[in-house]
């Protein structure tokens, strides 16, 4: 076990100039073989790992990584975490996943930032307005916090947005999930990747995975870009690439990969202190602890892997901003970027068995699974241990597409982040 | 933001246009004997390439109409605009 982290440990280091703190994990040569690969290191591989080790005792494992820890998805979102989610599959994986949020610094001994400052949805017309008591009376019903607030509410909520009834877009009401929030993306990946690494689990990154090694039906291995590398199971975490992933083992998935942009404004002091989505003007933001603005909205439309979106998006963005919140208008955006999210038709995750033996895919979370980080990896490590999916997950398999058991986020949960 | 030239129209901005998703993939021609595995087929698998795309645009805000483009998902190069039905053209890598 690794020296833990504390008070104690920060102020003995302090008085080093911080020249001794010990790297968080290893960076060791891939063995020849493991009981368990997982591709991708984003959140939800490395904590695929971490419970893999943790939960199930199976440490002889590695996470193979093309680029760096969190360099994708994970270290590119705009950090929303929430549960209220209509569907009672999708409710039960995502408020599992925040209940493992809210003790989540504690387990790993790193400080993830998780901070439940409220997430707020706005309803502009009648039919919202509508749905959105449907929503919540739905997502009430499963045990998830929830509750409508209105105009006069949300003003007391929220001062600084326009709620003014002349308003080109006027806001009549609103969803508030309290136990939502933000965390801070990268010590997610870093959270699990030491206790991942303090377990056992080799972590291997500049490590491209370019084929998979398959024969009767079964897995073997995968090709990297450091050689082959034998496992008797494979899972693959790779969001965007999963399709590209796909390709490589000879199926296809119901999946397209799109950018999805966010920005950041200079910073600013606290002046908004819960994240606010619109789902009918698309934007949504937070201000993180820096001061800056985080803002995001929709995908960009057509298929790419380019990690840039069109500036188009941008601008759509940024007009429901100064809509919203005037006195954000003279702000200045300081830095934009695109990440490339695995989108699924029914805007829910895949997570289960390949067409291929031993081969497991987690993958579809599109543009909102960033939240599900905790849970995704918790089911993902039961599913490679036991070889099925665990009852959180058993809904969200491949087969849904053959059966035809959807589970349609996207109409019920109007914004998908 | 690219620069799709329309067949009918000439070189607009992406903006006019509305995306139409992978080309190519053809109504079943008898779909009363197609099997589950056969509908989630048509129905939602797809290439998602990275790399050269042959896909659907509409001159949505021009003159409404469909055509097909070879575009690359990592440079967004295109390098092909042809009319639907026609076949997709080779492209070499
Ligand atoms: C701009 C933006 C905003 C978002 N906002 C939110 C939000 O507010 N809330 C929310 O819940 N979700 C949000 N999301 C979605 C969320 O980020 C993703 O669903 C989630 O991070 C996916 O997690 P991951 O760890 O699997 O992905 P990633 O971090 O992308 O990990 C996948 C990893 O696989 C690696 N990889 C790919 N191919 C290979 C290969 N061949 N060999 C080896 N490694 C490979 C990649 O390099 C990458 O590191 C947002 C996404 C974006 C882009
Ligand atoms: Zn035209």
């Amino acid at each position: 076990m690794k020296a833990r982290y504390s008070i104690f440990s920060l102020a003995r280091n302090a008085l080093n100039y911080h020249q001794d703190w010990r790297q968080a994990w290893r960076s060791p040569e891939p063995k020849s073989e493991y009981d368990v690969v997982i591709v991708g290191g984003g959140g939800h591989g490395l904590a695929t790992a971490y419970y893999l080790a943790k939960e199930h005792g199976i440490t002889n494992v590695a996470v193979v990584e093309k680029g760096w820890l969190g360099g994708g998805n994970t270290g590119r979102n705009t950090t929303i975490v929430r549960s209220n989610y209509l569907w009672d599959e999708s409710a039960a994986i995502y408020e599992h996943s925040l209940k493992l949020w809210e003790g989540l610094s504690q387990e790993l001994n790193f400080n993830v930032m998780f901070s439940q400052r409220g997430i707020m949805n706005l309803a502009h017309n009648q039919h919202e307005l509508r749905e959105l008591h449907r929503r919540i009376n739905a997502i009430r019903l499963n045990g998830i916090d929830s509750e409508i607030l209105n105009v006069e509410q949300i003003k007391a909520f929220c001062p600084i947005l326009n709620c003014s009834p002349t308003a080109r877009h006027p806001v009549l009401g609103a969803s508030l999930q309290r136990r939502g929030g933000t965390a801070r993306h990268d010590a997610v990946a870093w959270g699990y990747a030491r206790g991942a690494d303090s377990r056992g689990v080799d972590i291997i990154q500049n490590c491209e995975v370019t084929g998979f090694r398959i024969s009767n039906g079964r897995v073997q291995g995968i090709e990297t870009t450091k050689g082959y590398i034998g496992a008797k199971k494979v899972a693959c975490v790779t969001a965007g690439h999963s399709g590209v992933m796909a390709g490589l083992a000879g199926f296809r998935l119901p999946i397209e990969s799109h950018p999805l942009q966010a920005l950041v404004s200079e910073p600013v002091k606290p002046v908004l202190d819960t994240v606010v989505m619109s789902p009918a003007v698309h934007v949504y933001v937070s201000q993180s602890d820096k001061g800056e603005l985080v803002l995001g909205a929709g995908i960009d439309a057509y298929n790419s892997y380019a990690q840039t979106g069109s500036p188009l998006v941008v601008e759509h963005q940024l007009n429901a901003l100064v809509e919203l919140f005037p006195i954000f208008s003279r702000l200045r955006v300081l830095r934009q970027w695109a990440g490339i999210v695995d989108t699924c038709p029914d805007a829910s995750p895949i997570i289960g068995k390949m067409p291929v033996e031993g081969l497991y895919f987690n993958c579809g979370w599109g543009t909102g699974g960033f939240k599900a980080t905790p849970g995704s990896g918790w089911v993902m490590a039961y599913t490679v241990a036991q070889d099925r999916p665990h009852p959180l997950n058993a809904p969200f398999g491949l087969e849904r597409f053959t059966s035809g058991y959807l589970i349609d986020e996207h109409g019920a949960a109007g914004v998908a982040h | 933001m690219f620069l799709i030239s329309c067949p009918f129209c000439g070189p607009r901005e992406e903006s006019e246009f509305s995306y139409g998703h992978e080309g190519h993939i053809a109504r079943p021609a008898d779909p009363d004997s197609l099997s589950d595995a056969e509908w989630a087929d048509y129905l939602f698998m797809r290439k998602n390439p990275k790399g050269w795309h042959y896909e659907r645009w509409n001159h949505a805000r021009g003159c409404r109409r469909w055509f097909n483009v070879a575009r690359h998902t990592v440079t967004h190069e295109i390098r092909a605009v042809y009319k639907m039905g026609d076949p997709p053209p080779a492209i070499e890598p």
